[in-house]
């Protein structure tokens, strides 16, 4: 119903920020459309200047899904992922605004949960979250587990940060309220999700859960290393300290 | 009000509390003295629990890796169908 709608305001913008996504980039889209058939929704990738020519393929999509559906929101270089959604949203018409990963570790099938909970609770944020019943993780090794529950019962016990998983990425927010959180947030990485459902909560903004699950494919577990861990203590400290 | 004062006003009721028992004594005051080394303990027998629960119940789904893949090759013979280079990563 809304394919042939030319331009014009949408419902919901989902962003996905890029750097060297190439074909999952690709993937993505694809997989957005197959599950959201008759949602008036906008693609914003915002690419970080990847030299794998990711932007490339974005035109490509284009072609096939429509330059009003798809957007190429550039950026020169590599900048943090705050102002990839900031980037994102200066170009977002949609009411709600969908922030996802583009490695395919957030599964677009679960796009349509969001909306849904959204709609029956009115909720202002809507979260992803992979430790509940119908949610989970695969392709983490104990020890990246381990420190996983770990880091989530510190958080939990210090913080009570009214949302159980604080570091997923994959969330629905109110466009007005992303507004608000993005500007009143600093740290840079996984902290920085922390931070803004935190802030959320802080804030008294609603804030809604759905389950979902997250497929590791990065199979090397260089991902959370030492310096990550200590980030996140400080990260920690940090939103004690300040929230 | 930050987060670090609720948990500094709780930190003091509960010190407030012990201080009253080891004043009255209404509890032999050489119990009294052990209780903040029960209390530590306590926390960290919750945090392990916590971290021990968790990690055994800890939600794995392996049929998604498997349903991804599926999804992968659709959206791959899909695309290259309309054009898209998705030939090489």
């Amino acid at each position: 119903m809304a394919d042939d709608a030319g331009g014009g305001r949408r419902e919901y913008s989902i962003i996905v920020p890029t750097y060297n996504e190439r074909l999952n980039v690709a993937l993505i889209v694809y997989l957005i459309f197959k599950h959201l058939p008759d949602v008036n929704f906008e693609i914003i990738i915002v690419d970080d200047g990847s030299p794998d020519g990711t932007q490339d393929i974005v035109k490509q999509l284009q072609q096939v899904y429509g330059e009003n559906r798809v957007l190429l929101r550039a950026r020169l270089r590599k900048l943090g992922l705050g102002t990839a959604y900031l980037h994102g949203l200066k170009h977002a018409s949609g009411d709600f605004v969908v922030i996802m990963d583009a490695d395919l570790s957030h599964h677009p099938k679960y796009l349509p949960s969001f909306i849904r909970k959204q709609k029956e609770t009115g909720a202002d944020v809507v979260t992803g979250t992979r430790y509940v019943q119908n949610g989970g993780v695969h392709g983490w090794n104990l020890m990246r587990k381990l420190t996983s529950r770990g880091a989530n019962v510190l958080a939990q016990t210090l913080l009570q940060p009214g949302a159980s998983d604080l570091t997923g990425s994959f969330r629905l927010y109110k466009r007005n309220v992303l507004e608000d959180l993005i500007s009143s947030c600093v740290s840079k990485g996984y902290v920085f999700q922390m931070e803004m459902i935190v802030r959320a909560t802080r804030k008294g903004y609603h804030i809604e859960e759905v389950p979902i699950t997250f497929v590791d494919r990065v199979f090397g577990t260089s991902k959370l290393g030492g310096s990550e861990i200590v980030e996140y203590l400080k990260g920690l400290v940090y939103l004690l300290l300040t929230t | 009000m930050k987060h670090i004062f609720k948990i500094i006003a709780m930190l003091v009721a509960v010190s407030a509390i012990w201080i009253a028992l080891l004043e009255t004594a209404t509890v032999p005051r050489s119990y009294t003295w052990l209780l903040p080394i029960y209390l530590v303990v306590a926390l960290g027998c919750y945090g392990l629990f916590m971290v021990g629960f968790g990690l055994m119940f800890f939600p794995t789904c392996p049929q998604e890796a498997v349903l991804l893949q599926q999804d992968i090759l659709e959206a791959k013979e899909f695309l290259s169908k309309k054009g898209v280079d998705v030939g090489s990563e």
